[in-house]
């Protein structure tokens, strides 16, 4: 099982904050888990999007699996 | 030294304290953001722990680096803000005031932009997602 988290306002796209899912065989990494979740929810696949493995920015695909924590974060706004 | 904090603070609080622990600074500059009040909206704010700690030491540290900070503080808030209340706390301290004015500036900028909080409003109209304006955009951009 991988964790899947959703930040901002893409909790409401997706209508969840998380998500504990069993990644299919072919999703591997992560442009591949975008694709995957990005069919139902297209929110996910916004440029403006990025995504964060176990808590660290990922600036390219990078592999995934088991046991991963996988965040969608929109931009962002502190301050 | 970098909080992230659930509950409010006393922004005149962390000045005093920062400024007593950098004891041989020439200049030490502040900057506090407030919810602003003026339909009443109370604001939400979600964040990512683990992710969020450390977006901001990175901020802060860069800043150090950056400008040759004596000391810096940043706090910020999370969760369930009223109008009124402080967000965030900014603090550099300097042997010059140059540098410290430009310190804060950068990471108020970066924290606009990079830190990963998202900010929820609560008005009159219901809940609203607020994201970063394009001038936010463009006041990081002038640090490169």
């Amino acid at each position: 099982m991988a964790t899947i988290l959703f930040f901002g306002r893409l909790q409401d796209a997706v209508g969840t904050n998380a998500l504990a899912a069993t990644l299919p065989d072919d999703v591997r990494d992560t442009d591949a888990v975008r694709s995957w979740l990005g069919s139902d929810h297209p929110e996910l696949c916004d440029p403006s999007v990025r995504i964060a493995v176990n808590a660290e920015m990922t600036a390219a695909n990078r592999a995934v699996g088991d046991g991963d924590e996988i965040a969608f974060l929109p931009p962002m706004s502190g301050g | 030294m970098i909080r992230i904090e659930a509950e409010p603070f006393d922004p005149a609080a962390e000045l005093a304290a920062f400024t007593a622990r950098v004891p041989g600074a020439g200049a030490v500059v502040s900057f506090v953001g407030l919810v602003r009040g003026e339909d009443g909206a109370s604001l939400e704010l979600d964040h990512y722990p683990a992710l969020t700690a450390k977006a901001v030491a990175a901020i802060g540290e860069e800043a150090r680096a950056r400008f040759g900070l004596a000391g810096l503080v940043i706090v910020h808030r999370c969760g369930a803000l009223a109008p009124g209340e402080p967000i965030v706390f900014v603090a550099a301290a300097a042997a010059h005031r140059r540098a410290a004015f430009h310190a804060v500036d950068y990471m108020m900028d970066r924290l606009k932009t990079e830190a990963p909080f998202w900010k929820r409003e609560h008005g009159p109209d219901g809940p609203r997602w607020i994201e970063a304006r394009v001038s936010d955009v463009e006041d990081r951009a002038r640090w490169g």
